[in-house]
């Protein structure tokens, strides 16, 4: 079988240019693409909307995208974080816009949009601030808010191990939003730790099938650079 | 009444995990509720739920076994109980949204009468952010939350009509303070137990929203 889909950190971003909508993986310090995430740093791409869990802590996960102002948006669960003081500063300076959204709803708006469905009612925020300006819809006597899919342009993910065909399984509770962002982006790339033959893979054990997997690099196994050993309680 | 000392964070946290039955599903939030976990009474099999995708969460490992894939939703070290479940983050809210949580136990700014409460942002600050807590409340069964009767300057956190952001309408059941347990009922606030040394009419003192009173109030064992 021909090596499709494996790249390197200098051509699997070629697909991302200004302005796009990318969805970057990662919750705490889990599952986050870190080399994908310098990588685009490195490319200095400008207005790019980031959709993550939070804005980042200190200078680890989409904190740096935001810091080497590569971001004109973010649409996240928890922007203000003890530690998002990147984020904070250019919120507060006017340099990035803000879009706040309930974590569950955020992946199920994704899921949507992987689906090929136009977006979900949601109960989630009915009555709050979340639901200024968006429709509500009555089923059953229940009202919902009308929450539209989210797709990307492109997905950064992060995985544990490859194969050749693109196929991924993840480790430990670092799936997080990694799965939902593969199906709901048109270019998916995938940082994974290792890669291994065809055939080598569970079938039953894949999470990620290569389908929704358009490149991926191979990494190696790395202690997250920004963190400093230090946990919350 | 300058005497009088209401619980402390573990002791509320104490008072809460006693609520926790057996075989029950339970998502904790940050702060007083992460102390529950501590407390769960002996003979209780209850599985903990954290939203970034776990299923069976346990105990925080020793700092040479931490694993930076393994943490709670609070962003601590955690381990897997055995039997243990891993999600993505979809369907960890399906477990969610669709009912599958016996109780949530979360923190608050203010609760109201009818059981809408506040507690993803300040009227006039940018702090924290809602996380997963719109969902959580709104799917979960019973919604136990922590909190301190008032605030800081005194002012009941027990109201009739919020001031604070709303995060999720009427899902209340029961409020536990430092000073008293409370439950949400068709009734509004009902008082069911107060912490040693209050009276009921401390607590009605303390709460800006009528407060039912019925008889054989009990003291919260501390």
């Amino acid at each position: 079988m021909k090596q499709k889909k494996k790249g390197t950190i200098n051509t699997a971003l070629d697909q991302l240019k200004d302005g796009d909508t990318v969805l970057v993986g990662g919750f705490g310090l889990s599952g986050i693409p870190e080399k994908l995430i310098n990588g685009v740093c490195k490319r200095e791409l400008r207005g790019l909307t980031i959709v993550n869990n939070s804005s980042g802590a200190g200078r680890f996960g989409v904190a740096r995208l935001i810091e080497r102002g590569c971001v004109g948006k973010i649409i996240v669960s928890f922007p203000w974080g003890r530690e998002s003081d990147v984020f904070k500063r250019l919120y507060e300076a006017g340099k990035v816009d803000l879009e706040i959204v309930p974590q569950g709803i955020l992946a199920e708006r994704m899921r949507a949009a992987g689906a090929g469905l136009g977006g979900v009612l949601s109960p989630s925020g009915v009555g709050t601030q979340i639901a200024d300006g968006k429709p509500t819809h009555t089923v059953n006597g229940k009202e919902y808010i009308v929450e539209t899919a989210l797709p990307g342009d492109v997905a950064l993910i992060k995985a544990h191990r490859v194969d050749p065909r693109g196929n991924l399984i993840y480790r430990l509770a670092s799936q997080n939003m990694n799965p939902v962002m593969a199906m709901a982006a048109k270019h998916t790339i995938a940082e994974v730790d290792e890669e291994v033959a065809l055939g080598d893979l569970d079938p039953a054990q894949i999470i990620t099938p290569g389908v929704f997997v358009d490149r991926y690099i191979v990494t190696g196994r790395y202690k997250p650079e920004a963190w400093d050993g230090a946990w919350h309680e | 009444m300058s005497e009088q000392r209401g619980l402390n964070r573990e002791q509320i946290a104490k008072r809460v995990a006693n609520e926790l039955q057996d075989g029950w599903l339970v998502n904790l939030g940050l702060g007083i509720p992460t102390l529950a976990v501590n407390y769960i009474p002996e003979g209780r099999d209850i599985l903990f739920h954290s939203e970034n995708g776990i299923i069976g969460m346990g105990p925080r490992p020793a700092d040479e076994d931490v694993d930076t894939d393994l943490m709670s939703a609070g962003k601590g070290p955690i381990t897997l109980i055995k039997g243990a479940a891993l999600l993505h983050h979809a369907d960890s809210f399906v477990v969610a949204r669709g009912g599958r949580l016996d109780a949530a136990i979360l923190g608050a700014y203010q609760v109201a009468d009818n059981g809408d409460f506040a507690n993803w942002r300040l009227p006039d600050k940018n702090v924290g952010g809602i996380g997963g807590a719109m969902d959580i409340a709104v799917g979960a069964q019973r919604v136990f939350i922590t909190m301190s009767q008032t605030d800081k300057n005194g002012a009941p956190k027990l109201v009739d009509n919020l001031t604070y952001p709303l995060t999720t309408k009427a899902c209340v059941t029961k409020i536990f303070t430092d000073m008293a347990v409370i439950a949400v009922t068709e009734n509004g606030f009902t008082l069911e137990e107060v912490a040693p040394g209050f009276t009921p009419d401390d607590i009605v003192e303390r709460t800006a929203a009528e407060l039912n009173i019925p008889e054989n109030i009990r003291t919260i064992a501390a």
